[in-house]
């Protein structure tokens, strides 16, 4: 070749441009496009926010951490009283001593307890019986008011104390009627009884599946936007002088799909984080990461394969109004298994339909995240599922390279789908 | 062969029952600046996209210094598209680097082009500005220096001066002649023809499909049939007709211009001008490149008219290319 260079100094490798480099190029032109997107920005803060608000609001609305009760030295017993009337409540109370009523006083007002409990003395001063002489009802002290949970604690527990006082005036011995009151209870034989399920699972599964919907219903559209902004502008004719149909279609889903993945690993992230640091998300660490983790994988699958068609589907059109047409149906089964999802799921967790299209590759994405975070799937259904929807994929690789790489050259009027499968 | 031309050779490509291009051929030698006239929908995007590999041509090939052209021989070719091509929400400067590198510079190199580019082509203050704040004529300079960033060695510009202010058609003529000094083959399509008469070296005529006219202008100029312009300001309208061989070709005031046929006598012409009274100017010329183009169009349909099957003549019958929509004017 005759040079005609005045300065410009060429690769080395002379126009030898390899696919990978070529991949990161688009890959990274479409990262750095949308992360300057405005809408993009504030969709991820928004997102962010709301899942972090969510947490703190149920913390702090829910109160489901412990609650600390204070007692005086002098009433030490009652701490374990108090205790046992929270266990049988289902409350979680936290009980301690301080030396005197003084320095739990100053506990309440410090914020270091919610209550604290001193055993009334007034009434045996005044002497109006026996009752009040044996210890039967409770001052609480309070900054300014007492939560319902606390108030039925410390109402059994008041009570409980009374009721000791008076089996030891009559002369009988409150342990022993205490264990034969304990040991009666209700034996239930349940016929066909349902396996245990976590609340905090079932919440955490149709959270991750939401998330992956609302993920995908963003982001494949964007993959749509994308390779219609290139038809529009005929900026294609210009690229595909120079690269292959396939690696600007794979360029560009690469891209969308690590800005994607990275929003939803930052919501993640913030979101379980928060859980378990509040305490609000009552599993263990372990499992909590394990659900996220599988809910990534779930959704790389899920964009992988709904980005193929989008982008294939892109391709037909030449302007963005004519968009909504080619990408209905992809939004329709996007939104079926999850609508299917959240309704079906929170009452009955181990339905048979989900289980079903949940294998199927279209919906697997969005209903396996739900089941495996409530724990309802065997280990060869999400392997099945996973198995089909990785070949359903290498499918689409061909099929929407073949529509693309036909298509997309093509401006005008829309594409009919027939054609850019046939045409060469 | 290694003399950095680029050949392409009985390329043909049909849609349907439409014959896009029929064996089209030329070629351009390096160092030659090439204009490619026809009317629209005669191929000319056709050929250009084909060149670029955009399309497949059914038949033929096109060769750049004596091999056919691949993907990465391609990387080394600058295009303008007819519809110009850039992402509207991109700054000028990253656009530019961006397609600078999916032509092989390194990000380095692709960065001083970018800066050196722009610079010359006036966009320089406009390196941060998203293309599509631009004004069309500042997108063109843009769009020309896409085609230009990468250092090619050949140059396809489908019609670059459309839509250009003088000042830039001045600046874009300079540099395609700077480029062709540097040795670059540079192909352009145009429909300003005094613009194509004054820069280039060679013309082709494409007319349905096929190049019905190649060569440099003076030769084509030369070879149409001569025009006669005769000044007689007494002459009736209608003198020259019946005379053998004569065809009126236009009036301009008193002015008549006759093109002669094979044949045809001009002393016949200036007696028959005579006869109306005085004669103030009387002179052949050679037709313009215009003229001539309208010759071999106006031919071509004859042809159509005796039988030969094309299609394609005239302006708006087949859409050039597959990309139906607006014809870019």
């Amino acid at each position: 070749m005759p040079t005609v260079n005045e300065g410009a100094e060429r690769d080395e490798r002379d126009g030898e441009l390899g696919a990978g480099r070529v991949l990161r190029l688009v890959a990274g032109r479409e990262i750095g496009t949308r992360l300057r997107s405005r809408a993009f920005q504030i969709t991820t803060a928004l997102f962010v926010v709301a899942i972090a608000a969510s947490v703190l609001v149920t913390t702090a609305v829910g109160g489901s951490s412990a609650q600390r009760v204070g007692v005086t030295a002098v009433d030490g017993t009652q701490a374990a009283a108090i205790g046992a009337a929270a266990r049988s409540l289902d409350a979680d109370v936290e009980v301690r001593t301080y030396a005197d009523a003084a320095a739990g006083r100053q506990a309440v007002l410090d914020g270091d307890i919610d209550a604290l409990v001193l055993v009334a003395p007034a009434a045996a001063e005044v002497g109006a019986g026996g009752v009040g002489a044996t210890g039967g009802g409770y001052r609480v002290v309070v900054d300014s008011d007492l939560g319902d949970s606390l108030t039925s604690v410390l109402t059994v527990a008041a009570r409980q104390a009374a009721l000791e006082g008076q089996i030891s005036a009559l002369g009988g011995d409150p342990a022993t009627v205490g264990r034969a009151v304990a040991s009666a209870g209700v034996a239930v034989t349940a016929l066909r009884p349902q396996p245990e399920r976590d609340a905090a699972r079932l919440v955490l599964g149709l959270l991750a599946g939401g998330l992956i919907y609302i993920s995908l219903l963003i982001f494949g559209p964007v993959v749509a936007q994308s390779v219609i902004e290139e038809k529009t502008s005929r900026v294609v004719e210009l690229l595909l002088a120079v690269i292959r149909p396939w690696q600007l279609m794979a360029g560009k889903v690469v891209g969308i799909g690590v800005v994607a993945l990275g929003q939803l690993v930052l919501i993640g992230v913030v979101g379980v984080g928060l859980g378990l640091a509040t305490g609000e998300l009552d599993i263990p660490a372990g499992v909590a990461v394990g659900s996220v983790a599988l809910a990534l994988l779930w959704y790389l699958v899920g964009f992988t394969m709904y980005a193929l068609m989008f982008a294939a589907a892109g391709a037909l059109v030449s302007r963005q109004e004519d968009a909504g047409g080619v990408t209905a149906p992809m939004i329709a089964t996007i939104l079926i298994p999850y609508v299917l999802g959240i309704s079906v799921l929170p009452s009955s967790p181990d339905s048979g339909l989900i289980l079903t299209l949940a294998i199927i590759p279209l919906f697997a994405p969005i209903l396996m995240p739900m089941v495996i975070g409530i724990g309802s799937a065997a280990v060869w259904q999400v392997l099945l599922a996973l198995a089909l929807t990785l070949a359903w994929i290498a499918v689409l690789v061909w099929l929407a390279g073949r529509v693309y790489g036909n298509a997309v050259k093509r401006s005008g009027t829309r594409v009919a789908l027939r054609d850019a499968l046939r045409a060469a | 062969m290694g003399d950095g031309r680029l050949e392409v050779d009985a390329v043909s490509k049909r849609y349907g029952d439409v014959v896009a291009l029929d064996a089209l051929s030329f070629e351009v030698r390096a160092g030659e600046l090439f204009g490619f006239v026809g009317s629209n929908g005669a191929g000319k995007t056709t050929a250009m996209r084909i060149i670029l590999g955009v399309v497949t041509a059914d038949a033929g090939q096109v060769r750049y210094d004596g091999a056919p052209l691949t993907l990465r021989t391609r990387r080394r070719i600058g295009y303008m598209p007819e519809e110009r091509g850039l992402y509207p929400k991109m700054k000028v400067a990253e656009q530019l680097h961006y397609l600078a590198q999916l032509h092989g510079l390194g990000p380095a190199a692709a960065r001083r082009a970018v800066a050196r580019w722009t610079e010359r082509l006036g966009v320089a203050a406009r390196r941060d500005d998203e293309v599509q704040k631009l004004s069309l004529g500042n997108q063109q300079r843009v769009q020309l220096a896409a085609a230009l960033v990468h250092d090619p060695v050949v140059l396809v510009l489908d019609e670059p001066f459309s839509g250009l202010d003088p000042v830039a058609v001045d600046v874009m003529s300079e540099v395609l002649r700077e480029r062709r000094a540097a040795g670059v083959p540079v192909v352009f399509s145009s429909h300003q023809l005094d613009l194509v008469e004054r820069l280039c070296d060679r013309v082709g005529i494409v007319r349905a499909g096929r190049m019905v006219a190649c060569g440099p202008v003076d030769e084509l100029r030369a070879g149409g049939g001569g025009r006669l312009v005769v000044d007689a300001p007494d002459a009736p309208a209608g003198w020259a007709d019946g005379l053998a061989g004569v065809r009126v070709r236009g009036r301009d005031g008193s002015r008549t211009v006759l093109e002669l046929g094979p044949g045809a006598d001009d002393q016949a012409v200036l007696r028959a001008a005579l006869a109306s009274g005085p004669v103030r100017e009387f002179h052949p010329r050679r037709p313009s490149l215009g003229e001539l183009f309208r010759d071999v169009v106006r031919a071509g349909d004859d042809v159509v008219g005796a039988g030969d099957r094309v299609v394609g003549d005239g302006d708006d019958v087949v859409s050039d290319g597959d990309l139906v929509g607006a014809d870019g004017e």
